[in-house]
């Protein structure tokens, strides 16, 4: 019994000084003056979660680097925008045209699209990734190469997409024809992978708040992306943050743009239905 | 001449006399340290911005030495005060002979 009380105690000195430095804050984001929403309640499909309300990455960086997100003109993403805009005008490819020759101005054409991705295209039967849409137009309608799945122009022009839908909250449809690999993502969310047998939601539903060694643990969710990161000074792609994330476990990793990634990348993306789109964020 | 080298900047238009105002500078630039070796294993050049200055009408309000380590896309933020209108002129030096410039005009009222 005194034994139980004292290991109480023990554990409630560890905990507190941890829960006051490790908490997410309560900051507002605002980015050019626009209020995001960066907390929201669960998706009906998240209730047996163990999250008690769903939580922008935002809210895990320190002050300087969230201040980063909060202007264009300090958001390093940006600078990849304005090379975006310059390639969506740019004719490529032995059809002649530009993204522009058919989706004329991204302002307008683009709204909304991000917040619906990754999503069902009926014509082809498969479930696409924003980033396999913008290489399935280079190919089949531009006669154009399709860029690498997570290279930078790939990640300059879905950051282009993503602005344009930026305060929109995230909608992705997790029924109907999608719900196979839906499934198939959640399965792969919550199955260990490699020597350090961790699944996502060990870090980033079971510890998020937590510190993984230096790390702020976030829920892991993709709003943000295309991602802008500190560490290697430019923007990274949803694939690319699970391709690291996988190896990190010391497993195997899938390759960026194949099956399970998509998949994967439909069920984190509606882990996160009714945050706002936010891309390109800046985190560390 | 370095590609995709673009200077920015973002200052107020205008200002009354004597305020203090915030300004924001960022040059787009890969900023090549000189230590790095390509996959051949031979060294790729240095090639940074080692300069920036911000003068205002004439007198300096920022002179700045620029070295290897610092990062791509190098950015300023600092205040000046603002005593009369004119003109904010942002200068870059590029190691390879290029210079940048921008101007910007801040009003009074």
């Amino acid at each position: 019994m005194k034994f139980k009380a004292l290991t109480a105690i023990a554990a409630l000195m560890v905990a507190a000084p941890a829960l006051t430095f490790a908490d997410p804050d309560d900051d507002t984001l605002t980015i050019n003056g626009e209020e995001m929403v960066t907390k929201a309640p669960l998706p009906a499909h998240l209730e047996d979660s163990l999250l008690p309300e769903i939580m922008s990455g935002w809210h895990f960086r320190n002050d300087d680097t969230q201040a980063m997100e909060m202007d264009d003109f300090d958001n390093p993403g940006m600078l990849a925008v304005e090379d975006a805009m310059v390639a969506w005008d740019t004719v490529e490819g032995t059809e002649g045209k530009s993204c522009a020759s058919c989706h004329e101005s991204a302002e307008d054409s683009m709204k909304g699209v991000r917040a619906v991705y990754p999503k069902w295209n009926e014509e082809a039967g498969e479930v696409r990734t924003l980033a396999m849409q913008i290489n399935h137009c280079r190919t089949e309608n531009m006669g154009a190469e399709a860029y690498k799945y997570d290279s930078g122009p790939m990640a300059a022009m879905e950051a282009l997409i993503a602005v344009q839908s930026r305060g929109m909250p995230v909608n992705v449809a997790i029924d109907g024809p999608v719900a196979e690999t839906w499934e198939q993502g959640k399965e792969m969310y919550y199955t260990r992978f490699g020597q350090l047998d961790l699944s996502c939601a060990s870090c980033h539903e079971e510890n998020y708040g937590n510190m993984i060694r230096a790390d702020h643990l976030s829920q892991g969710q993709v709003n943000g992306f295309p991602t802008y990161r500190l560490k290697n000074a430019r923007l990274n792609t949803v694939h690319g943050r699970f391709f690291g994330c996988i190896r990190d476990t010391r497993a195997e990793s899938f390759a960026p743009g194949s099956p399970e990634f998509v998949a994967l990348e439909l069920y984190v993306a509606s882990r996160g239905n009714g945050l706002s789109v936010e891309g390109p964020s800046v985190r560390n | 001449m370095a590609d995709g080298v673009k200077p920015r900047v973002k200052a107020p238009k205008s200002a009354s006399a004597g305020e203090v105002v915030t300004i924001k500078t960022l040059i787009s630039h890969k900023m090549e340290s000189g230590q790095r070796k390509n996959k051949d294993g031979s060294v790729i050049p240095r090639s940074i911005i080692n300069r920036f200055t911000c003068e205002f009408n004439g007198t300096s309000v920022i002179d700045v030495k620029m070295e290897p380590a610092i990062s791509t896309n190098p950015y300023f933020e600092f205040e000046a005060t603002i005593p009369e209108a004119g003109d904010l002129k942002f200068t870059w030096y590029d190691d390879d002979g290029s210079v940048y410039e921008d101007v910007k005009s801040v009003a009074i009222g």
